[in-house]
């Protein structure tokens, strides 16, 4: 692969080698970017590269046409992706039988394949061009739109796209001091949900003295979420290059990646990508003659959602149980091998690159007042448009739904959409004009959080919905706190008699009042933001709690003891489909006669449901 | 030295203190049940909580984790701090009614009715007994096992560990175990502990006649019938 000379040793070193890596980009202008992130590699995009590679050797195209595997381009549904460079035609739901057809037709003919373009789902329009696909046209993609261009496995494809002269521009140009300065004048706020200032975490361990570390937190367990998976996997030198740049702002020697151990091409990449960057000589001893040293390490996680807390990281990284501890100390005064030590979220990093390269008065010209720059949010759940979305802090959620993610699937009925992971909460239609960013998300009572965005549609229950979550933190809690252990089962418990038809409306008023003892009283930021769940659903849709608790009724027919399946009379046609698909026989009736369920035997599992051609079968 | 306001008073304390040791130092009641002298802080029972800060900024922080620093602004007894510490009780309560340590705090904390589903388990997790094998005993034949609701006391593979030399100081720190409640056992956890209830001696003399705490003997043995 490419130039790679020896080491550079000082920046002017470092712009030839850039001059040289962007001449050989450019020459190789013509290639198929095919996506190899996580979603598209589940539908076999990995496939279709050695189909691709293949199909170019066999045809003596090796040379005219180029193939990067590039990390996630973000429209995850309608993966796999290619994009065919250099006019960005954007083809999806691709298999290994169109290779033929688009090298053929559109590289050398420069025709388009009608067939594998993208379709609007609301309007049926069909797009071209990657760059007028209303998913991307509304998205200001700063920190994914390198995910694009670049091979992340290249060092050579980063600098070429003006990579590390950030960070050669902090260590040459600037003294620690201006960096956090321009930071600060940025307002970068922690991407990993809290939202703190950035800039104060650095100005605090700067001036300690000593031994210190910067980390990078990449220990991401939001149920569907995957911004920094994304990252770290589509762009891993953007990240290191902010990690070069925090470590000189806070006079860290030693920086390390914790990444959990669920990502294993995560880590792969990563790894690959400090190699490069040591053979380069942008990572070791005086870095290109500037006087300042750095070291990477990657460490792993070993499979606990509560590792992304701070303090338990640390411990999880000095080899004991990945617990939080109160603090103060902060990490500051005493973090990893008790050393002050500054962690940071991946994405709060892959900012860093950018206010330095472009200025903090350019940055700050995106986001609101107290919230700047862009966040990635995941999309996911009932919304046409899933995937990866980057946009400016502050647009309204319903901007992003509707506009980016293109509304609710099959034309269903919008309800909430959960924000900020399995302790954020629920917001409802309402609200759906409210700026995404950090104030006004946590006056909501939902929160920031690292940029989960899961909407949910008529047919979601919200009891049961904060009962998925409670399950899921229930389960992730360390246990050490008792508020937090005790706390969520004994939230969870009367959400489980609620959504069962046992709940009592003094049961309602206990899990509010234990609620918010758990929010004020524990330890860790786990347990503080467990209750949000229980309290935005509480308070938003507090007709459906009342319906499952006087009414004995499921408004969404989602949960099972309060749900009945009924056959209409009227329409059933005594067909015969439900009765043969019923698991436990409970459906009845004869030939072309209306059948009937016996409630007694009825599993409520919903197949004759779904067996039923004529909408006979209800439930209620 | 370090001056700070507890409780609207002003309080000097050496450096290193913790804001429970100077609470009790001044006489200060907070209760613990995690906390012990000869053992490290843990700050897990969360029972020792204090409000610490300016009206309107303030947050719960544990008293025996934090250190006392020059001009705090703490209060241990705050609205806030109250009903935090009697929700905790009454889970605590739930979780293990038989503990008489707990019905104590519980009697003391006028926690007359418990609204969840009485658990009856044996085990807190305050986690003394763990640091009172590893610490005092030098032995770390126990540990935590497990993760969230499945987290327990154990020894490794839950086999018999030859690190254990069955001293016995875990069964002699435990708040559960260490003292049952021996009281009548009813259906709902809050027996009215045994504080509450009135000496028998009294039905016929006019002064009691004996100064056990608690006084529950003679109920028991029927002697006063």
């Amino acid at each position: 692969m490419g130039v790679l000379p020896a080491k550079l040793k000082t920046s002017a070193d470092f712009y030839n080698f850039r001059k040289k890596a962007i001449d050989q980009y450019e020459c190789n202008r013509c290639y198929l970017a095919v996506c190899g992130d996580t979603g598209c590699a589940a539908l076999g995009s990995g496939d279709i590269r050695e189909h691709l590679r293949e199909y170019l050797r066999e045809n003596n195209l090796s040379e005219r046409i180029g193939i990067k595997y590039t990390g996630c381009l973000g429209l995850c549904e309608r993966g796999p992706v290619i994009i065919v460079y250099p006019q960005e035609i954007f083809y999806q739901k691709v298999s290994p039988q169109d290779i033929p057809e688009i090298i053929n037709k559109t590289v050398l003919g420069g025709e388009i394949v009608d067939r594998l373009l993208y379709k609007d789902p609301a309007s049926g329009e069909k797009y071209v061009y990657a760059r007028d696909i209303p998913f991307y046209t509304k998205q200001l993609r700063k920190l994914l739109a390198a995910n694009w261009q670049l091979d992340p496995e290249s060092i050579d494809d980063y600098v070429a796209l003006e990579g590390y002269s950030a960070a050669v521009k902090a260590l040459t140009e600037m003294t620690p001091g201006e960096v956090v300065e321009e930071i600060g004048q940025a307002g970068l706020r922690g991407r990993g949900g809290a939202g703190f200032p950035t800039a104060v975490k650095w100005g605090e361990c700067l001036e300690a003295g000593g031994r210190k570390f910067i980390i990078c937190n990449a220990d991401e367990g939001d149920p569907g979420a995957f911004m920094d998976r994304s990252l770290l996997e589509g762009n891993p030198h953007s990240v290191l290059e902010g990690m070069i740049i925090g470590g000189y702002a806070v006079g860290a020697a030693e920086g390390i990646f914790y990444i959990r151990a669920e990502y294993p091409s995560a880590v792969e990449k990563v790894k690959k990508a400090v190699e490069r960057a040591e053979e380069l000589g942008l990572i070791g001893e005086d870095i290109l003659g500037s006087g300042f040293n750095f070291q990477v390490y990657i460490s792993t996680g070993a499979g606990a959602f509560v590792c992304g807390e701070t303090t338990a990281l640390v411990a999880s990284m000095e080899g004991r149980v990945g617990e939080p501890r109160q603090k103060p100390p902060h990490l500051i005064e005493k973090g990893y091998l008790n050393r002050p030590t500054v962690i940071n979220n991946v994405e709060t990093l892959a900012n860093v690159p950018l206010i330095i390269r472009e200025g903090a008065q350019e940055y700050c010209r995106t986001g609101t007042e107290r919230s700047k720059g862009t966040k990635v949010f995941s999309l996911v759940g009932k919304v046409n448009n899933t995937g990866l979305v980057e946009v400016p802090l502050g647009m309204t959620l319903r901007e992003i739904i509707f506009e980016i993610g293109g509304g609710v699937k099959e034309g269903k009925e919008f309800k909430a959409v959960q924000t900020g992971g399995p302790s954020g909460g629920c917001l409802p239609s309402s609200l759906l004009d409210l700026p995404a960013d950090y104030e006004d998300l946590s006056a909501a009572g939902s929160m920031m959080g690292s940029g989960g965005m899961i909407v949910m549609d008529e047919d979601t229950c919200m009891v049961d919905v904060a009962g998925y979550f409670l399950r899921f933190l229930s389960e992730e809690s360390c246990g050490r706190c008792f508020t937090c252990r005790e706390g969520i089962a004994r939230l969870l418990e009367i959400i489980e008699d609620i959504s069962s038809g046992r709940g009592s409306m003094e049961q309602l008023d206990l899990l509010q009042e234990l609620a918010v003892v758990i929010k004020d009283s524990t330890m860790c930021g786990l347990g503080q933001t467990a209750p949000n769940p229980v309290l935005s659903t509480l308070k938003y849709f507090a007709d459906e709690y009342r319906a499952h608790i006087l009414d004995k009724r499921c408004p969404a027919g989602v949960c099972r003891e309060l749900v009945t399946f009924k056959i209409d009379e009227e329409l059933c046609t005594g067909c015969g489909a439900c009765r043969k698909n019923c698991p436990v026989d409970a459906i009845e009736g004869d030939k072309n006669e209306p059948h009937v369920i016996d409630i007694n035997k009825c599993l409520k599992c919903g197949i004759c449901l779904s067996a039923c051609r004529f909408d006979a079968i209800r439930k209620e | 030295m370090i001056t700070f306001t507890m409780n609207g008073l002003e309080v000097t304390v050496e450096e290193g203190t913790t804001l429970l040791e100077a609470a009790r130092f001044y006489g200060i009641d907070i209760p613990t049940l995690c906390y012990n002298e000869g053992l490290s802080v843990y700050g897990a029972c969360r029972l020792c909580l204090v409000e610490i800060g300016p009206p309107g900024r303030s947050r719960l922080y544990s008293s025996c984790t934090y250190l006392a620093a020059e001009g705090l602004i703490v209060r241990t007894h705050s609205e806030r701090v109250i009903r935090a510490r009697k929700m905790i009780i009454e889970l605590y309560l739930a979780l293990c009614p038989s503990s008489k340590t707990i019905q104590d705090l519980a009697a003391r904390y006028g926690i007359t009715r418990v609204r969840f589903k009485p658990k009856y388990e044996d085990c807190l997790q305050c986690g003394l007994c763990v640091r009172m094998c590893e610490e005092q005993m030098q032995a770390k034949a126990i540990s935590f096992v497990g993760r969230g609701v499945d987290r327990r006391v154990g020894t490794p593979f839950d086999r018999q560990s030859d690190q254990c030399r069955q001293c016995g100081a875990c069964m002699y720190i435990c708040p559960v175990c260490q003292a049952r409640c021996q009281g009548p056992q009813e259906e709902n956890p809050v027996c009215g502990a045994c504080l509450n209830l009135s000496p028998p001696c009294l039905d016929k003399h006019e002064d009691v006649m004996c100064y056990l705490d608690p006084c529950v003997a003679c109920e028991l043995e029927g002697e006063t019938d």
